[in-house]
């Protein structure tokens, strides 16, 4: 083995033995890298109990109230499988929308209610224009009439 | 190896690649404003509005080029690095060191001009969530590159601790890019990947591919340009230096 074999071995057994010690490091942490939960998440007793935690998923469509004072409001959040409802009073970002991404940080009551400190919304990864996007909620609409 | 294939070692010398390296220097240069242009023209002009986001959305012609430009940078600098180590060539360590600003310049783009999307559609300048975080690590890498090999004094010794630093940050970058993938983030996931179709309009995905040869050009340009002021400086006693005729005053 020439030198230059050698040292070129070793740059690679270091990066290989470096991996593996991230992948593991990152294993370990996996709990603590999760920015929020998911409902189903929560409801499997997966958030942490008693504590301030984030819970993500969808606004569920037809769900969002607002208070008489206009600041509080209360929606529910929803990964299709579990929902939680959800309580917040202040201002909302613009991008949020019934039957799209939001994320929550806050306490979950024992009431079952998540009482929000931030709502942040979550933006999904399409770009489309306003017509495309009207032609994809017609083509929803059309799937849900033929549903039922 | 045959003689008809381009000898590439012969480049690996600093005084074939200074030649070499300003003779490509103007065409990176004009590649970078062709593409530039075009991709400005189509992002402001040709592209059509976002149904959700509206005109703010068009940050994406900046942010995403850089942050593509900051993760692959990086890599290009942890292959010289690692050529350096190995091969004990001089260029390596140089190329590495003059890609680093580069990178940084990249790294902060991305975390800046993503700040100023997040704020609006978010509702936050800045969250600690694992896409975010691992872009600023990213950040902090190069500018610790920079530091490491400025504090040393004799450039041999700058270049291998330069390398070992940079081929350990190396892990970072598959985690920036599948953090979105591995963990819940709030960061979105890429819109644009290898694997699936783009979940894109036509339109933005070119003015966006535009931008992003324009950022590659524009930054083999400053690269070059940079490695040749590196090369001058630490080649100034050959005598090939001396006999360059730009130099002499």
């Amino acid at each position: 083995m020439k030198p230059r074999h050698k040292r070129f071995a070793l740059v690679g057994g270091g990066l290989a033995v470096l991996g593996l010690a991230a992948a593991l490091v990152l294993n370990a942490f996996q709990s603590n890298l999760v920015f929020f939960f998911t409902p189903t998440q929560i409801a499997a007793g997966e958030a942490p109990k008693g504590k301030a935690f984030r819970i993500g998923g969808l606004v569920k469509e037809g769900s969002l109230k607002r208070q008489p004072d206009g600041l509080t409001v209360q929606f529910i959040v929803t990964d299709t499988a579990k929902e939680f409802p959800v309580a917040y009073t202040g201002i909302l970002p613009d991008l949020f929308r019934e039957g799209k991404g939001v994320v929550a940080q806050g306490k979950l009551g024992e009431d079952g209610l998540f009482t929000a400190s931030e709502v942040l919304a979550k933006h999904d990864e399409n770009y489309m224009p306003p017509e495309a996007q009207h032609a994809v909620d017609q083509a929803h609409k059309a799937a849900k009439t033929v549903k039922q | 190896m045959s003689n008809r294939l381009v000898n590439w070692f012969k480049f690996a010398s600093p005084q074939t690649f200074y030649p070499l390296a300003g003779k490509l220097i103007p065409w990176f240069w004009a590649l970078t404003a062709a593409f530039g242009l075009a991709g400005l023209y189509i992002g402001f002009f040709v592209a059509p509005t976002d149904a959700q986001q509206g005109e703010g959305y068009r940050i994406i012609f900046i942010h995403v080029p850089a942050s593509w430009m900051s993760m692959f940078i990086y890599l290009v600098m942890a292959f010289w690095a690692a050529l350096g180590l190995g091969f004990n060539t001089r260029l390596s360590g140089m190329m590495a060191s003059a890609l680093a600003p580069t990178g940084a310049l990249m790294a902060f783009l991305s975390l800046w001009t993503g700040a100023l999307w997040g704020k609006p559609m978010w509702g936050t300048w800045w969250v600690w969530d694992a896409r975010l975080t691992s872009e600023l690590i990213l950040f902090f890498l190069y500018l610790g590159f920079i530091a490491l090999q400025s504090a040393i004094d004799d450039p041999r010794r700058a270049d291998k601790a330069g390398a070992v630093l940079a081929l350990v940050g190396v892990v970072n970058i598959p985690i920036i890019y599948f953090s979105v993938k591995w963990w819940n983030t709030l960061h979105q996931g890429a819109s644009v990947s290898l694997t699936k179709s783009p979940s894109m309009a036509q339109t933005m995905l070119w003015g966006m591919l535009l931008m992003a040869l324009a950022f590659w050009m524009y930054s083999i340009a400053v690269s070059l340009t940079r490695v040749r002021a590196i090369i001058l400086e630490r080649e100034r006693h050959a005598g090939w230096v001396e006999e360059l005729g730009e130099i002499r005053s």
